[in-house]
């Protein structure tokens, strides 16, 4: 009862908290466009007509909706590393050691980034195959019968009504992806919870800091959802019956 | 092969579409069988028959939509099938007109008519732009060039279709049922669109239970059933003396419903 509200530190770390802002929406901005990459890519192989890409696929998008994002997220920061240790010299053809062998791990940005995005396209993967096997037989047929191949079919007759078709759901997803990069303060990453958690670390000041922290998720999402209307006007906006 | 070659290159007799003894299957399903038919260069063909009769299909097979299962097809002298390449030379030469249309909703009617011939037959977007607009004004409808094909009507939706296909500079056109889906009002304005299409001496094939337009414009109205051709002639001699009785059964119930 006699808690005092003392917003002062929150004052004095908002320089930080506003730079941990800008960390989340960097990692929700590129791992949205890894996941868009990696949801059409993989819809591609998904429906190839090569049946070993259609199984890789499946496995993927199996093995990634069945474990934790947390666990991936180590797993991609802790696991990889050592298992290209074992794998040494060809490592470092791939530039993942130094000349002396060491394993150079990722950086805990640019791990949360890879994490989010394949996270994030694993499951961008279901649900804009939805939105192609919504698009009609008959669309595809014209564009065959105009002379166009499989690829220009996808690429210039399926893939924009099939977005359109599934927009809702796919922005819902990248919203959840945008709060999820919450949970690379774990490994260290920078964003605005770990920036938080910091301030907390050194105050104690504890409801006033996530207090303004929630109040800054939201802001963050509200941003989010005005850049997917925008996109949303600019590129789906032709009228349909 | 050779020889082949050498008698397609009379070109003046070679038929623009030749189908020797083809079938298709559907798995168990025969879906065509011992199709044998030629198309002259700008013969007018009409082909009716009850749903399921097989017409689709083979129409579809002149295009390679449906891989024919049996026999083959040549198409200005090209044999289908025997590569991937002979299947883009095919569609570059034939045009297709669906029952739904099918035009791109994304795309405004401009971009439907000019996507293709920019991205297979290389022309420029000037160049492009430059024929889809004297093709959308010869089907009577330049002034919607730049709406969406949700904005139109379905006969004008589908005159649209008709200029698309145009704008490849088809040699042979492929027409599904092409006045089926629309409403009555609206049959007419695709049909004189077809009409004068004919009237141009366009090599056609019309799938069509339009007896009108068979009376019209065919030189030939084929007649299928159960995947076979079951008679075929001239539309005069067709309509007023129809040799099977499955013809003359179909002919019935077709005049009948109209
Ligand atoms: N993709 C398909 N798979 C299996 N059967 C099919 C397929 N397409 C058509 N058929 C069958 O082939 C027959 C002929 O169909 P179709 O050519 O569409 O007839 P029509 O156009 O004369 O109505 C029908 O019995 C139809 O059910
Ligand atoms: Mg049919």
């Amino acid at each position: 009862m006699d808690y005092k509200f003392d917003f002062g530190p929150v004052w004095d770390g908002m320089p930080g908290l506003l730079m941990g802002c800008l960390g989340t929406l960097y990692l929700a901005l590129a791992g949205m466009v890894l996941a868009t990459i990696i949801g059409i890519g993989g819809v591609i192989l998904r429906d190839s007509r090569f049946p070993p890409f259609r199984w890789l696929i499946k496995s993927f998008v199996e093995l990634i909706r069945n474990t934790p994002f947390l666990v991936q997220c180590y797993f991609i920061f802790f696991a990889l590393p050592l298992l290209g240790e074992q794998l040494g010299v060809l490592m470092f053809d791939f530039g993942l050691t130094d000349k002396a062998g060491n394993v150079l791990r990722l950086s805990p940005t640019a791990t949360a980034v890879i994490a989010l995005g394949v996270n994030g396209g694993a499951y961008a993967i279901e649900i804009i195959r939805g939105g192609v096997q919504a698009v009609s037989k008959g669309q595809i047929e014209a564009g065959l019968a105009l002379g166009l191949h499989r690829a220009q079919v996808f690429r210039l007759i399926v893939l924009k009504p099939a977005l359109r078709a599934i927009y809702p759901s796919l922005t819902s997803q990248f919203t959840l992806l945008t709060l999820t990069t919450s949970v690379a303060s774990a490994i260290a990453a920078y964003e605005l919870t770990s920036v938080a958690e910091d301030i907390n670390g050194r105050t104690f000041r504890t409801f006033e800091i996530y207090f303004t922290v929630t109040l800054m998720y939201l802001a963050i999402s509200t941003l989010m959802a005005l850049l997917f209307n925008a996109i949303s006007r600019r590129y789906f906006s032709y009228p349909v019956k | 092969m050779a020889t082949a070659t050498i008698a397609n290159s009379t070109q003046s007799t070679s038929p623009m579409i030749a189908m020797e003894h083809v079938e298709k299957w559907y798995g168990a399903y025969k879906a065509l069988s011992d199709i044998n038919l030629t198309v002259r260069t700008g013969e007018k063909i009409v082909l009716c028959g009850p749903s399921g009769s097989g017409k689709s299909t083979l129409i579809r097979c002149i295009n390679h939509l449906e891989a024919y299962s049996k026999g083959r097809i040549l198409v200005g002298g090209v044999q289908l099938g025997e590569s991937a390449k002979t299947i883009d030379a095919v569609r570059r030469e034939v045009g297709m007109v669906f029952q739904q249309f099918n035009l791109f909703p994304h795309l405004t009617i401009l971009q439907n008519c000019t996507l293709s011939p920019m991205r297979t037959r290389g022309l420029s977007k000037i160049q492009a732009e430059a024929t889809a607009r004297r093709l959308l004004e010869r089907v009577r409808i330049l002034e919607q060039a730049d709406k969406y094909p949700a904005q139109l009507s379905g006969g004008q939706q589908q005159r649209v279709a008709i200029a698309r296909a145009l704008c490849m500079e088809p040699k042979v056109m492929l027409f599904d049922e092409p006045t089926s889906a629309l409403d009555p009002e609206m049959v007419k304005e695709v049909l004189d669109t077809m009409i004068s299409l004919a009237d141009d001496g366009m090599t056609m094939i019309v799938v069509t239970h339009e007896m009108g337009f068979a009376r019209q414009v065919a030189d030939r109205v084929i007649f299928m059933a159960e995947g076979s051709i079951v008679e075929e002639g001239p539309p005069a001699e067709f309509f007023t003396n129809p040799k099977h009785d499955r013809t003359k059964k179909f002919l019935g119930e077709i005049l009948r419903g109209h």
